[in-house]
């Protein structure tokens, strides 16, 4: 018996010498994404020390498509389609910024009742695109059935968006001056109906998902981002909200009619993966108290656009304007020289902003924690490239 | 390209001794910089929660520091850079925010300078805010500033294989457009 252990350790000592192997060949390489299905268009290489991940090095860039340089070739209605289209899934709040830029810079109001309405689309856009990304998330910690209920609610809210604007995802709806079409007949019932009905829905999605003790075990106390290094990074939305900062741009400098809605900012003060799952969906139910209030004070009548030339020319002038979208503020800074064509303009969105939490975060934990981080930042890979 | 040449953001320069109450904010802190810094600090305009200081990129980070330290301006929400080549110089713009100070919440303070085309380097600020971290190495590769002390000035967004000028740079043209 003991012949043959003292055989083996000789043939691992003589393998060793053979490899010559380091301390350093602990480590192991690893490039998650772009075609891993877990990563979206998005790859970082991770080194791992058996289960530990000690070094990530996060590379985007797969889906840029230089929306701010073909910013400068369009007039300010052109730049709309192809500005939403880094999150199709949130396209009212993405060209929402852009056009209280563009509003700002020229130097129009937009009547009040389109006010109202670009608020509503943007608020049932955001929902769907929390649903979305819920979606997501639920699949990658292993939970198919918090894949499919969002995914089928999620078409109750994009029906809402089609009789609205007239598109399922890329509505192009909010544009410099309002919005481009007032609401259907009969859409504010129908609106009421689906989101009293979703909000009973997200009752159930807590008791399945977030009640469930699997789904605890796995992110709760995982990914610690404490609030003073989330306001060093420099995160936002959810992810900074998880942390303790109650800021939401809708509250802190509200637009358009956001002064007149009553609601409230919901954080967590737990830093974990689980309060950044779960303040989206406090922010869900905070959007269904958002769109009653709006369909309630909504003016009866009234223009919905202030109409513009197509080939408006702006004052010479620089300015920066954001909202808050789904994942967190979002801002356009957008300089003219005076002719129908921005001069340059520069989106600053909440991706490429919590893209600095991921190395962070990741630094230290464990290799199976990592959909549990990585999914909870609301990194959109798409949105960070632009 | 003469229309490229205006610089629009020195035309709209509102002074300061223009008092205006309803923009309180604004007015504490460029006051405040105003005594600080006095002719190195130039106010390029002021609104209520936005305002725009322009200073020589030796006083970068001095500036830097002080609206961290005695403001609260501890993150930066974007970092980027504008062309233009008529003035042969690239303007470098740093939209600082708080999380920290609560009454500045709204507000966005732009602080500003202009480096040279020909050479653009600049000091990093990644000492004083290390949330810029990933938007100078994007200003880097996109316009071809050079950030002293930043760890790492090289690609990020671009493809590997990109040997082409900064896209963002004005005399990149789309092609076919």
């Amino acid at each position: 018996m003991s012949n043959i252990e003292e055989k083996i350790s000789e043939a691992k000592k003589l393998a060793l010498q053979i490899t010559r192997e380091t301390e350093e060949d602990r480590l192991m390489t690893l490039s998650v994404g772009p075609q891993h299905p877990g990563s979206g268009h998005f790859r970082f290489v991770i080194k791992v020390d058996g289960d530990y991940i000690v070094y990530v090095d996060p590379d985007p860039g797969y889906v840029h498509r230089g929306h701010e340089k073909m910013c400068e070739y369009r007039n300010h209605f052109q730049n709309i389609p192809h500005l939403e289209r880094p999150v199709i899934h949130d396209s009212c709040n993405i060209t929402y910024s852009y056009s209280l830029a563009v509003e700002d810079l020229v130097g129009i109001t937009v009547p009040r009742r389109g006010q109202f309405i670009r608020a509503l689309a943007s608020e049932l856009s955001r929902l769907s695109y929390t649903l979305y990304w819920l979606a997501i998330y639920g699949i990658f910690l292993g939970h198919s059935t918090m894949f499919m209920w969002p995914a089928g609610d999620r078409e109750l809210l994009i029906d809402l968006l089609e009789r609205l604007t007239g598109a399922r995802i890329t509505n192009a709806f909010s544009i410099p001056g309002g919005v481009r079409c007032d609401i259907p007949n009969n859409f504010k019932e129908k609106c009421l109906a689906q989101v009293n009905y979703f909000e009973k829905r997200l009752k159930e999605y807590e008791d399945i998902f977030f009640n469930n003790p699997l789904l605890r075990q796995r992110t709760e106390g995982v990914g610690i981002l404490t609030k003073e290094d989330a306001i060093k990074l420099g995160v936002t939305g959810s992810v900074l909200r998880a942390s303790g900062v109650p800021f939401d741009v809708r509250k802190v400098e509200p637009y358009d009619v956001y002064n007149e809605i009553d609601f409230q900012v919901q954080y967590m003060k737990t830093c974990d993966s689980f309060a950044r799952a779960y303040v989206p969906l406090l922010d869900m139910r905070e959007s269904c108290h958002i769109i009653r209030q709006l369909i309630d004070k909504m003016p009866e009548s009234g223009d919905v656009r202030e109409k513009l030339q197509f080939n408006i020319k702006s004052s010479p002038g620089e300015t920066y304007k954001r909202v808050e979208s789904g994942r967190g503020a979002l801002g356009y800074h957008v300089v003219s020289d005076g002719s129908p064509k921005p001069y340059r303009v520069k989106a600053s969105v909440g991706s490429f902003r919590n893209l600095l939490a991921l190395p962070f975060l990741l630094t230290g934990s464990k290799l199976g924690d990592m959909p549990a981080i990585y999914w909870s930042l609301n990194y959109w890979p798409v949105e960070a490239d632009r | 390209m003469d229309k490229n040449s205006t610089k629009t953001t020195q035309e709209n320069e509102i002074s300061l001794k223009e008092e205006d109450s309803n923009y309180p904010l604004s007015n504490t802190l460029l006051t405040s910089i105003n005594s600080n810094f006095g002719d190195n600090a130039k106010i390029v305009y002021k609104k209520e929660y936005r305002s725009k200081i322009m200073v020589k990129p030796e006083n970068l980070v001095e500036t830097a520091l002080f609206l961290r330290n005695n403001h609260g301006f501890d993150h930066v929400e974007s970092a980027s850079g504008t062309d233009y080549p008529a003035d042969n110089e690239i303007e470098l713009n740093y939209h600082l925010g708080s999380y920290s100070n609560i009454d500045y919440y709204p507000y966005i303070v732009i602080l500003s300078t202009r480096v040279n085309r020909d050479d653009p380097k600049s000091n990093s600020l990644i000492n004083i805010f290390p949330s810029v971290e990933y938007h100078e190495r994007e200003t880097y590769e996109m316009l071809g500033v050079y950030f002293l002390g930043h760890p790492r000035n090289e690609r990020f967004i671009l493809p590997e294989d990109w040997a082409d000028i900064p896209p963002l740079r004005k005399d990149f043209r789309i092609k076919g457009r």
